[in-house]
C-alpha cells in the first residue's frame, strides 16, 4: 500500500460527492412531494361565508376542485383568482363542482376578496385548520383536481393558469366514473 | 327524581368528565416536535410560532383527546405529508442512508488511522534498525565537536 499507487483515489473520493451534487441540482426544490395523488380526497364539511354548507360527500360523481386560499396571500391568490372566475363561469354549467377552503384567515378581508374577485362558487373558512391538513396543504395557494370518484388526481402549489385549469379539468371531465 | 334517573345524570357527568380530561401538555409537545414545520426553514412543529404549527398542536391535542396513541397521530400526519413530514427520517429504504452514512464513515476513518499508525510505528523501528554502524573515525570526531562545543 505505498503513497503513488493510491494517488489515484484521491480525485475518485469525489466522485460520490459529483453523483450527489447532479442529483441534487436536477430536482426542483419547489417540487414539494405529496403522497396524496390517486388516494381518496378527504371528506369536509364546512360553513360557507354566506351561511349555507359545503360538503365534500354530496359532490360525489362530479369533477371537483377545491382551492385552499387567503385574503393575506399577495401577489399569487390575487393573480390566480380570476382563473378561478372564469374557470367557475365556464364550468359551472359542465357538471364542475368547484370550492374554496379559506385558512388562517379572518372573515371580513376574505368576503372582500371574494366580492372583489367576484367569486360565486361555494367558499368556506378552514376554521381550524382540520381540512388543510387533510389535503396536506404546505401554504396558499394550492389546488386540487378530484374525479368523479373521489379521489385526488392533480394538485397545483402555486397560482393557478387558465391552461392548467383547463387542461386539468378537461382531462377529468372525459373520464367516465 | 327518581333513583333511575339520577344514577343516569351521574354516569353522563362521569362520561362528559372522561371526555374533556385534560390532554397531557407535554405528550402535545413530543409529538409536535418530531414534526417538520410545513411554512418554516428547519423547524419543528413544536418550535414555530406560525399559525400553520399553532393549527397543527392543536389538532395534535385534539387526536389526543380523541384517545389516539402519538404513534396513530404521526402516521396521520406522514399519511398527509409523506415522511417528509418527519424530522428524523425513518431507518429504511433510501432514509436508511443518512443513518448508516456517519457510522460508516467513522468505522472507515478508524481503519484508515489504525492502518496509518501501524506503518508510521513499522517505518520508525525499521529506519532505527536499518541505520548503518558509525565507523571508529565518525564516532572520535563527533565526540570531538561535542566537546568543543560544551567548551564555548
Amino acid at each position: 500500500m505505498s503513497a503513488p499507487r493510491l494517488r489515484w483515489a484521491i480525485p475518485l473520493a469525489v466522485v460520490p460527492l459529483l453523483l450527489l451534487l447532479a442529483y441534487g441540482f436536477r430536482t426542483d426544490p419547489r417540487d414539494i412531494p405529496t403522497p396524496l395523488i390517486g388516494k381518496p380526497a378527504a371528506p369536509f364539511t364546512l360553513s360557507t361565508f354566506d351561511g349555507g354548507q359545503v360538503s365534500l360527500d354530496a359532490l360525489r360523481g362530479r369533477v371537483v376542485v377545491v382551492n385552499f386560499w387567503a385574503s393575506w396571500c399577495y401577489p399569487a391568490c390575487y393573480e390566480e383568482a380570476p382563473t378561478l372566475a372564469r374557470g367557475w363561469q365556464a364550468y359551472r354549467d359542465r357538471g364542475v363542482a368547484m370550492i374554496g377552503v379559506n385558512i388562517q384567515d379572518k372573515p371580513e378581508p376574505a368576503k372582500k376578496f371574494l366580492t372583489q374577485f367576484n367569486h360565486t362558487f361555494p367558499n368556506a373558512p378552514d376554521p381550524v385548520g382540520q381540512v388543510a391538513v387533510d389535503y396536506g396543504v404546505y401554504g396558499v395557494p394550492e389546488t386540487f383536481f378530484i374525479d368523479r370518484r373521489g379521489r385526488i388526481r392533480f394538485k397545483q402549489v402555486g397560482g393557478l393558469t387558465d391552461e392548467a385549469f383547463k387542461s386539468r379539468v378537461d382531462t377529468l371531465l372525459a373520464e367516465q366514473e | 327524581m327518581t333513583a333511575r334517573a339520577r344514577a343516569l345524570l351521574v354516569l353522563v357527568a362521569a362520561l362528559a368528565g372522561l371526555a374533556a380530561a385534560p390532554v397531557d401538555e407535554q405528550v402535545v409537545h413530543e409529538i409536535a416536535a418530531e414534526l417538520r414545520c410545513v411554512v418554516c426553514q428547519s423547524l419543528s412543529v413544536a418550535d414555530s410560532p406560525s399559525e400553520t404549527a399553532h393549527q397543527m398542536r392543536g389538532i395534535i391535542r385534539e387526536r389526543l383527546a380523541a384517545g389516539q396513541t402519538p404513534d396513530q397521530i404521526k402516521a396521520y400526519f406522514v399519511d398527509k405529508y409523506g415522511t417528509w413530514i418527519l424530522l428524523s427520517p425513518p431507518p429504511k429504504g433510501f432514509s436508511l442512508l443518512v443513518w448508516i452514512t456517519p457510522f460508516a464513515g467513522l468505522a472507515v476513518g478508524l481503519l484508515v488511522i489504525a492502518l496509518t499508525v501501524r506503518r508510521w510505528t513499522r517505518r520508525s523501528t525499521e529506519v532505527t534498525e536499518a541505520a548503518p554502524p558509525l565507523d571508529a573515525a565518525m564516532q572520535e570526531r563527533i565526540r570531538r565537536d561535542l566537546a568543543e562545543r560544551r567548551r564555548d
